[in-house]
């Protein structure tokens, strides 16, 4: 069980505090949105990044991220 | 249940061979529609192998499945939408065979004991006689404006809940939830009038036709540099050569195999089969059976920046990276086929094109991506010329001039 | 302490959560409207903007519950509990006081509904977050009319630096170099 970040594309509007909290999991792209560093659609949150991913996902004021739990 | 095989539509008229809004033809031609128990419907539809027809491919009987498990009566849904400009498949089908295409809705509406039962037409298509053959069925036909993303089936859920033509967040899946929060089957109309044979005529008979892995026929809708445009219907895995051959290639340079979010074939490897194996070094799949053939005379950057443009137009806008880089890729292409000699182009081309992918609510960025790679990849001469002030295939005016 | 004391306690915490919260609420829309522009405060991040957007509201509404309360046992203010939900009952300064009532019930729905908003959907959480712009001058003008220290040089003086910030701040949203992030999100015209 991994656990992944989602990102609600209609919804997200390049506001950035997530990749703030997660720079080690995201970039910034040309136009203010966030970018997985790994190339992913969906990141692999790692264990000790679990926390500031939750902080990421209360707190994106569009409410365009969540975390779920993939099998892979 | 099932009909003898000596009455069993040739292989070429499988499809279009229909008796068009002439009800007592068509069960003359096709024999009358099967009543299937959701069992066994399935179970035929599985053993036949039928994949999706309006581009993705996607294992009929998986999706059939998947909203048969839900707890709520599902909404079986036919998309007739045709967003893409280049194909004219579905409303050839829905011209010449409504009724197979309505049958198909139909059985699978009975079988899953659907809550409603749809037919989306888009304003390409002249909705009339699936409307004439409608009658007495227990279903809707709902015309819907257009678009090329229009038919994508999230945005499509939008529209039939009363929405825009927008889609939506995958990661509901609209076979959990859809129409009105509803398990929903959305099928491509050619998938459905598939299904309608399947029923009748069984899987191993629908296995006579195309290969093993991708078995059947289905139709191609074949443009540009040719004799006769039109639709045909091919098997599966057919050699591209060959399925292209009656509508006569004039001067083909390649063959844009899968519309605008496909990939180039180029002459030289058009005997090809249209399969996914073969396919996939071009970064191609056959989609939804569009093959448009580019003559030499047309410069293959101007038709890619005309094309990157139209996509860019057709954004939804909902999703950042689709909504600003496609116009930034259609900016660049077109510096590119206009001869800006600017030797950062193709890699900066390359490197948006990478960046939308994967990010957005639908695939549109993605196939706009590919089609934009496959471009570059396929017609590299032409970039080098381009760069080196010159089009092979003599565009004027070429722009002679340093980089701006 | 004595009796007098007590309910002198009560009266000056009234005043002084009311002040505060006003400020904190001042503090918290400018924030807000420079978070929605896709900026920062800087140093603080984008993050950090909209954290203490967030946590000035909070604050804020913490203080007025304290207000309300204070001034609920203060036997001067003669604050009944209906009073907190309807508007212009009071027994003293009803005007003024309704309008810190009508105050309280908007920040009662905003604050229930940003607290809830990963239930409630992105849409219904914006649209009663647009109240909160009826609301700040509801309490402005609660505080001035129906706060005994509106007089006062240094009330009118926070007064006017708060009523300053907010115009700024609207302003600046108001203008086209706001230039907020934000795409527009609509269906393309089909020709």
């Amino acid at each position: 069980m991994t656990t992944r970040l989602h990102v609600d594309w209609t919804r997200c509007d390049g506001h950035g505090s997530c990749v703030e909290l997660l720079p080690r999991l995201l970039g910034v792209d040309d136009f203010g949105f966030p970018v997985p560093h790994s190339g992913e659609r969906d990141p692999v949150v790692p264990r000790g990044e679990e926390d500031a991913a939750r902080h990421a996902v209360r707190n994106c004021p569009l409410m365009a991220l969540r975390m779920y739990d993939a099998a892979s | 249940m099932s009909t003898p095989v000596a009455t069993t539509p040739a292989l070429s008229r499988r499809l279009l061979g229909g008796a068009g809004t002439d009800r007592a033809a068509h069960l003359a031609r096709y024999g009358a529609p099967p009543h299937l128990r959701l069992d066994d419907l399935l179970q035929a539809v599985t053993e036949s192998g039928l994949t999706g027809r309006g581009g993705g491919g996607f294992p009929t009987a998986t999706k059939v499945r998947a909203v048969a498990a839900g707890s709520r009566k599902p909404v079986v849904v036919g998309n007739a939408m045709e967003g893409e400009p280049l194909s004219s498949k579905d409303a050839v089908l829905l011209t010449h065979n409504p009724h197979l295409v309505l049958d198909g809705l139909e059985v699978l509406a009975r079988a899953m004991h659907a809550k409603r039962a749809i037919l989306a037409v888009g304003p390409e298509i002249d909705a009339g006689p699936v409307t004439a053959a409608a009658r007495g069925r227990r279903l809707d036909v709902v015309p819907l404006e257009g678009g090329f993303i229009a038919g994508q089936e999230t945005a499509l859920v939008n529209q039939l809940d009363g929405g825009a033509a927008m889609p939506r967040d995958p990661f509901t899946r609209v076979t959990e939830s859809g129409v009105g929060g509803r398990p929903t089957l959305v099928l491509n109309a050619e998938t459905l009038a598939q299904v309608a044979l399947v029923a009748r005529y069984g899987a191993a008979w629908f296995r006579s036709a195309g290969t093993g892995d991708d078995p059947g026929t289905s139709l191609f809708t074949i443009t540009g540099s040719v004799a006769s445009p039109g639709v045909v219907e091919a098997e599966r895995g057919s050699v591209l050569r060959e399925v292209l051959a009656p509508a006569e290639p004039l001067r083909p340079a390649a063959v844009l195999v899968g519309g605008y979010h496909g990939a180039w074939v180029p002459v030289a490897d058009l005997d090809v089969r249209l399969t996914g194996a073969e396919l996939a070094p071009y970064h191609a799949t056959v989609g939804a059976g569009i093959l448009h053939v580019l003559d030499g005379g047309t410069c293959p950057l101007d038709f890619a920046a005309d094309v990157v443009a139209y996509l860019a137009g057709e954004s939804a806008r909902q999703c950042g990276p689709c909504l600003n880089g496609l116009p930034r890729l259609a900016t660049d292409l077109k510096r590119l086929a206009v001869g800006v000699r600017d030797p950062d182009l193709p890699s900066e081309v390359r490197r948006m094109s990478a960046l939308v992918t994967g990010r957005g609510a639908c695939a549109h960025p993605d196939g706009s991506a590919r089609f934009v790679a496959s471009t570059l990849d396929v017609f590299r001469g032409h970039v080098s010329a381009h760069l080196g002030g010159w089009c092979p295939s003599g565009r004027q005016p070429l722009r002679v001039g340093r980089a701006s | 302490m004595t009796h007098a004391d007590l309910v002198s306690a009560l009266w000056a915490l009234g005043r002084g959560t009311g002040v505060v919260a006003l400020v904190l609420f001042t503090v918290s829309l400018v924030l807000g409207i420079v978070a929605r522009s896709g900026r920062a405060v800087p140093g603080l991040g984008r993050f950090g903007t909209s954290d203490l957007h967030r946590t000035a509201a909070l604050t804020g509404t913490g203080l007025v519950a304290a207000h309300v309360g204070s001034l609920l046992f203060d036997p001067f203010a003669q604050l009944k509990v209906v009073d907190l939900v309807f508007p212009f009952l009071a027994a003293y300064r009803p005007l003024w006081l309704g309008l810190g009532t009508i105050a309280l019930d908007l920040i009662g729905v905003v604050t229930v509904v940003s607290l809830l908003r990963h239930r409630v959907g992105p849409k219904v959480f914006k649209g009663v977050h647009w109240a909160t712009y009826a609301l700040w001058p509801t309490a402005l003008l609660h505080a001035l009319g129906s706060g005994t220290d509106a007089a006062t040089v240094w009330f009118r003086a926070i007064a006017v630096v708060c009523i300053s910030a907010v115009v700024t701040a609207v302003g600046w949203r108001l203008a086209p170099s706001y230039d907020g992030r934000g795409w527009t999100r609509h269906a393309r015209r089909t020709a």
